[in-house]
């Protein structure tokens, strides 16, 4: 008995001091710069600031690499909090939510066939150019709901993605998923979206689908700051959108939506 | 006596019969040909002809651009009315030439015959691209490149695919039935091309008619006729290899590597037309099958005959059509207009009924294991389906996904409807992405 404590005892004292001489010769010296960036951040490992994770994006910052205000999830907080730890002064980057500009769902848009495959939206687009008829419309096949880590967005029966603004933190991953470029990030203050993706002449689109932009230039007259028209295809040009929801009543195609504030139907 | 065959498989329902015993019939040209330039694997062929121009059938209207292309010809003489993007197989509109037939089946003056006994291999290869010739069995890939191994791969085996293993086509069977003479002759002229002693014609011993008139035809000829069990992917190369040699294709090469060429035997047949009489590859036997239409055929067909031109000729759809695949059901791909023309791949016209497709959702994987048991490739399909889920691109090479030949057994086997294959040939598509970028 008394053996067996000696034992185990001397083995537990031996490695003890060997692990604790180890742990101070072998020591990987960390920037207490860095370590402090890394607690700051809200460790999501999205890989919006470009890094593979949020240890990279602290190494990075406390290197001086990239500027502290490229981290999305953290928002306002933790740019101020990173500018404090470095002791300088960054400007908060304007936050940005994902808005998925599509509203063609199944009852509203045209299929060239039933899909009936693998529940993946790049997978559908292989299958001659995926199941819409519309080259640009949301396949709601729901690749961006398993890319979102904020779990911000969700697929409507009508098989249409539809984003949270409140949980969404504006990484644009959704946006590396979708193989139809379907969302575009746009500045949170501004919720009037032209909701359509497709570039094709305005009879093209009628063909297919009954809320799409056909590029009739309507919103551009009543709005002529606030709009964009290129290739038959109607955008909010978001750093002058103060006049953008005065066309919303007028758009003969209903594409033109304020997404905060929905019409009461 | 134990027949030869392959490790893993299935039997799925054959559905021959429905066409098995009917005789080719000519299909009547359509008021429209839509000829497109790629109908083959490799490189598109290059338009030659200008719209307005009087073409002769045979007539080369597509020239063969680089070495792994074949040139396209004119099915029918007539008028050349528009060069265009028309539907394709492949599902996106691609470039066709449009020709309007004028009915008199002129052949093109300069095609001459030809005394394979006379020419050099070299000379037969080259006269094959310029014919177009390319094969039949539905893989399209050009025949000379299949017939140029480099010198350090010797080649010790021809096999002549005579298996048609895809359930519902009979094109196959009915051309040894009526032209086994003529397939006789195409493989003569192969085995002088490659000078290959060994020269095996594999068929499936659901034909049995078949097998004794080829075996009567080939009495004189080196040619042995082998009879195989009835299992699905028979007809595939490296499973048919395997069954007749016993030698398996390494992964990641060609059959030419373990000294095999696999022909089919209806490119057999359009090799001795192409050189006795000259004539290129401009038409080709269509089962047009399945219950969605009124009466089943085997159709020769010209080539860029559209779709719905053979739906007429069949008696038209019946009530309820749910899916029309081109080629097999178990290979086939699905089609979403019936604009689309019949092009040198096209073995079967496959229209099934509503109440025939399935449309089960998928559930979860049971790891019950019977897709490892049916891949003819001893692949784990459901392991690589997996890594496509997680998107595990290098995990999934490790598993040999590249090896997938996609011949549909493990979602045909798979008791959770899970659509394996697809998930397969995205992680696919992945790999080679990531094997470029690296």
């Amino acid at each position: 008995m008394l053996a067996a404590v000696a034992c185990l005892g001397g083995i537990g004292l031996v490695a003890a001091t060997a692990l604790g001489i180890a742990a101070k010769k072998f020591a990987v010296e960390v920037d207490p710069k860095e370590a402090a960036i890394l607690a700051a951040l809200p460790g999501v490992n999205c890989g919006a600031c470009g890094e593979p994770g949020c240890s990279g994006y602290a190494r990075a910052v406390a290197e001086g690499r990239l500027a502290p205000n490229l981290c999305p999830p953290g928002g306002q907080q933790t740019t101020e909090a990173l500018a404090a730890i470095l002791g300088i002064k960054v400007t908060v980057k304007e936050p940005a939510v994902a808005v998925v500009i599509c509203q063609g769902g199944d009852d509203l848009a045209r299929q060239k066939y039933h899909y009936l495959g693998l529940e993946d939206c790049n997978a559908a687009q292989k299958l001659a150019g995926g199941p819409k008829v519309c080259p640009g419309g949301c396949l709601g096949l729901g690749s961006c709901v398993r890319a979102c880590l904020f779990g911000a967005i969700t697929i409507t029966a009508d098989h249409l993605a539809v984003i949270d603004r409140n949980k969404c933190t504006g990484c644009e991953q959704c946006l590396k998923a979708c193989p139809r470029q379907v969302m575009i990030m746009a500045p949170k203050a501004i919720t009037t979206h032209v909701l359509c993706n497709s570039h094709d002449k305005g009879g093209e689109v009628r063909k297919y689908c009954q809320i799409g932009c056909i590029g009739c230039n309507i919103c551009k007259k009543i709005a002529p700051e606030a709009y964009t028209v290129e290739k038959f295809l109607a955008r909010v040009n978001y750093t002058q959108a103060d006049d953008a929801a005065l066309a919303i009543a007028k758009c003969p195609m209903k594409c033109i939506r304020d997404i905060a504030h929905p019409p009461v139907s | 006596m134990k027949l030869p065959t392959f490790p893993g498989g299935i039997h799925p329902p054959d559905n021959k019969a429905t066409t098995a015993a009917k005789a080719i019939v000519a299909c009547p040209l359509p008021g429209e040909l839509i000829v497109p330039m790629l109908q083959h694997i490799g490189a598109p062929a290059e338009c030659s002809v200008t719209v307005g121009q009087q073409v002769a059938k045979g007539e080369q209207i597509g020239t063969a651009v680089g070495p792994v292309s074949v040139a396209i010809h004119a099915p029918t003489s007539g008028e050349v009315i528009a060069i265009e993007s028309r539907p394709h197989p492949v599902g996106r509109p691609l470039p066709a030439v449009v020709i309007r037939p004028d009915g008199d089946e002129r052949w093109h003056e300069e095609l001459q015959e030809n005394d394979p006994d006379r020419q050099s291999p070299d000379e037969l290869r080259r006269l094959l691209q310029q014919a177009g010739i390319v094969g039949l069995g539905g893989a399209t890939f050009p025949t000379h490149i299949k017939l140029s191994p480099p010198a350090d791969r010797p080649i010790n085996a021809l096999i002549i695919n005579g298996v048609e293993c895809e359930p519902y086509l009979t094109g196959d069977h009915r051309l040894m039935l009526e032209q086994g003479a003529t397939i006789v002759d195409g493989i003569l002229i192969l085995s002088k091309i490659l000078a290959v002693d060994r020269v095996i014609l594999a068929i499936e011993d659901n034909k049995l008619d078949a097998i004794d008139t080829m075996r009567k035809l080939c009495a004189d000829t080196p040619i042995k006729v082998q009879p195989l069990p009835v299992k699905y992917p028979q007809g595939a190369e490296k499973q048919l290899i395997e069954a007749i040699t016993g030698r398996q294709v390494p992964s990641g090469k060609l059959p030419m590597d373990c000294g095999a060429v696999v022909q089919n035997v209806g490119t057999a047949a359009a090799i001795s037309v192409a050189v006795r009489q000259g004539r290129p590859l401009v038409e080709r036997i269509t089962t047009v099958t399945g219950s969605g239409v009124r009466t089943p055929q085997n159709l020769k067909v010209a080539i860029g005959t559209p779709l719905a031109h053979l739906i007429e000729q069949c008696g038209g759809l019946s009530d309820d059509p749910g899916k029309i695949i081109l080629g097999g059901p178990m290979m086939g791909n699905t089609q979403m207009s019936l604009e689309v023309p019949v092009i040198r791949g096209t073995s079967g016209l496959l229209v099934l009924r509503h109440q025939e497709i399935s449309i089960k959702k998928p559930g979860p994987c049971i790891r019950c294991g019977q897709c490892v048991k049916v891949c003819p490739i001893h692949l784990q399909p459901t392991v690589i389906a997996l890594c496509a889920r997680l998107g595990l691109v290098e995990k999934a090479d490790t598993y040999n996904a590249l090896d997938c030949i996609e011949c549909g057994c493990c979602t045909y086997q798979c008791p959770a409807t899970l659509p394996l294959v697809q998930s397969i040939r995205e992680i696919k598509g992945a790999i080679m992405e990531h094997k470029r970028k690296h």
